[in-house]
């Protein structure tokens, strides 16, 4: 099964890319937009047949371990309906 | 001393720190990351560069190769241990040190010279130098923005693990010369038992006057002293 952990900066990090993004979609006219901050969305395909208590933890373990820096991000990660 | 320059995929100033610690008269050997013994060594450097193509977050995925486990061994037994640019992004991505590199504040990469005061010279990477040395030593990196919680920086401050700050000419910080946005000023630390240390510009590219500085040469002396 698929399982999508979002990988964002701590909201009290600067994101120098997200600023970068805001003022070139402002200079396409876009002034309604008023923030952007970019993460990452990371797709990991899990092996079936397992519980969903064992899913999660393992997702939660490569999250913490790898996928995001907890000094400096957060995660948060979406299961399909199965595994929820 | 026997020296070991651990070579990643994707390492490439590799070549100038092998030069730099030969040029110091130093017996030095290239150590591949899939090697899993640091115990004929006495000093342990990770060098810039690229490692994995910076995929993910930079030094993270160095970070758990199958030297990483004889590295933290290597360390703790208390042998010294520099990681330059992409080296002390791994040394923050295995936990070694305190912290985390961002992206630049600027969004660029950084290329070019600048001045390093040398804010603790009592650790055995900086004892050839004055207290307040300024040096000059080039930088080339494009996430090099530290970056710590408050109470870690106070817990640097207050340990004196702060070893390097960006300075402007006149060696004052809060000008100038912070060329990425580190919190602080902060160029490089090392850890509380004073083994690791690691920092972002290249002390490797500065060994010869010609080259246009050769400030470098003192961090390599006092080490290998």
């Amino acid at each position: 099964m698929k399982v999508a952990v979002k990988v964002r900066l701590k909201k009290s990090i600067l994101d120098p890319q997200g600023k970068a993004v805001n003022q070139a979609l402002h200079q396409l006219g876009f002034d309604q937009i008023s923030g952007v901050r970019v993460g990452k969305l990371i797709e990991l395909e899990v092996a079936d047949g397992q519980s969903k208590e064992d899913i999660q933890k393992i997702v939660e373990d490569a999250s913490r371990k790898l996928l995001a820096n907890t000094v400096i991000e957060d995660f948060e990660i979406e299961y399909p309906e199965a595994a929820k | 001393m026997k020296c070991a320059v651990v070579v990643f995929p994707g390492s490439n100033c590799d070549h100038d720190a092998f030069h730099a610690l030969e040029l110091c008269g130093q017996d030095v050997d290239f150590v591949w990351h899939k090697t899993g013994d640091l115990s004929k060594y006495d000093f342990v450097l990770l060098p810039g560069g690229f490692s994995y193509g910076d995929y993910l977050r930079a030094g993270a995925i160095a970070g758990f190769s199958p030297i990483m486990n004889a590295l933290v061994d290597f360390a703790e037994s208390g042998k010294p241990v520099l990681g330059v640019c992409n080296g002390f992004q791994v040394l923050v991505e295995v936990g070694l040190l305190p912290g985390a590199l961002l992206r630049n504040e600027n969004l660029r990469f950084v290329c070019r010279h600048v001045y390093l005061r040398t804010e603790n010279n009592d650790t055995r990477f900086t004892d050839k130098l004055k207290p307040g040395q300024q040096l000059s030593i080039p930088i080339a990196h494009g996430e090099g923005r530290y970056f710590a919680d408050e109470a870690t920086i106070k817990s640097l401050q207050e340990n004196n693990q702060i070893v390097f700050r960006y300075v402007d000419q006149n060696n004052n910080t809060g000008g100038d010369g912070n060329p990425n946005g580190s919190v602080d000023d902060i160029a490089g630390i090392i850890n509380q038992r004073g083994n690791v240390m690691g920092m972002m510009p290249h002390p490797e590219r500065a060994m010869e006057e010609m080259l246009g500085s050769n400030d470098g040469v003192h961090i390599f002396q006092s080490l290998l002293a």
